[in-house]
């Protein structure tokens, strides 16, 4: 498959998915089982793309410490409710500095 | 009603349509300015500078969009990788139940609105005492963040095409810190939440190294199962997530 062709369906289906809120009747929602399962699929996926890109490259188990200390600095500034911007900027320089070393 | 009574009500209404666009803008400013973060990560993965900038006008959507240049840059299996990616902004659809009510659009104006329902504007959306104010909040936000993530998209692809290798730079640490960035206010939810997201970590560490890239963020949407176990009080008691 060729990159193109991913980046356009991702915008596609992205844009489907937004639309598909804003028209489906409201009580798609009314179970709640439905709905928790919807809620905690972000959950899920989000924090498996946190672990893999932190302790992997390119298909592999590595562990980077550079890159682990980048993640750490990250929580700790979103635990002091540091703006998004400034959070992803420390975890890059703190990663940056730590590979110069 | 009284004159000064309904003088009263206006400057109310004022001030919390004013409230609105400020929190709209505060959230648009830092949000659109993270548009550098993405299109800095965006070369290194192997995208170009033309498939970033579509990226951001088209999806408009900074998880989906990680997600994509991850696949990309692991030389993984592009089609669960885009099926990931779109899952992602399955978020989005609940956004967008739940502010259906709130806008009350139709037509083609639903169409234009649906491109902006992402965390931000929910979020602010959402946080407004009344429905006029969270109209007001929804493009106060929506509006400059689309404007300035796609500004921003190119100068930091520009830029990190000048740069020599992403890693001295710590930009292979934007990806997952940005989605850290969107999990976190999730994990605050509850104890569910936690779980779900400590199994799917675990499950798509252990599944990297015997699937194609890409595909492991997928097996990981199974720990959403969790919360089916969850008791019927427990479920009541749940926040809804929303950054």
């Amino acid at each position: 498959m060729n990159v193109w062709i991913a980046v356009t369906v991702t915008g596609v289906g992205c844009y489907l998915l937004k639309l598909a809120g804003l028209v489906a009747p409201q009580r798609v929602l009314e179970d709640p089982r439905v709905r928790r399962f919807t809620e905690l699929v972000p959950v899920a996926l989000l924090a498996s793309l946190v672990a893999v890109q932190t302790v992997t490259t390119a298909g592999d188990l590595r562990l980077d410490g550079a890159r682990i200390a980048g993640v750490t600095a990250a929580g700790i500034a979103f635990l002091l409710r540091a703006p998004f911007l400034v959070a992803l900027v420390t975890a890059a320089v703190v990663a940056a500095g730590l590979r110069l070393l | 009603m009284s004159a000064a009574e309904y003088a009263a009500g206006e400057t109310g209404t004022r001030t919390r349509e004013a409230n609105a666009v400020r929190d709209g803008l505060n959230i648009g400013f830092s949000s659109g300015m993270s548009g550098l973060a993405w299109g800095a990560a965006a070369i290194p993965a192997g995208l170009s500078v033309q498939q970033a900038c579509a990226l951001s006008i088209l999806a408009f959507s900074g998880a989906s969009q990680f997600a994509i240049a991850g696949v990309v840059s692991g030389g993984g299996a592009l089609f669960t990788g885009t099926l990931g990616a779109v899952m992602l902004a399955g978020r989005n659809a609940l956004y967008g139940l739940r502010l259906a009510d709130l806008l009350r659009v139709q037509g083609w104006r639903r169409a234009v609105c649906a491109h902006f329902v992402i965390d931000e504007t929910t979020a602010v959306a959402t946080a407004q005492p009344d429905r006029a104010s969270a109209r007001v909040g929804f493009f106060a936000t929506g509006i400059p963040t689309y404007a300035l993530w796609n500004i921003t998209t190119f100068i930091g692809a520009i830029g990190a095409t000048r740069l020599g290798d992403p890693e001295r730079y710590g930009l292979d640490l934007l990806g997952p810190a940005m989605f850290l960035g969107l999990l976190w206010p999730r994990l605050t939810a509850g104890a569910t939440e936690v779980r779900v997201a400590v199994l799917g970590a675990l499950i798509a560490v252990l599944a990297v190294p015997v699937l194609p890239t890409g595909v492991p963020i997928m097996v990981a949407a199974f720990a959403a199962l969790l919360g089916l176990r969850e008791r019927q009080r427990e479920r009541e008691r749940v926040k809804e997530p929303v950054r």
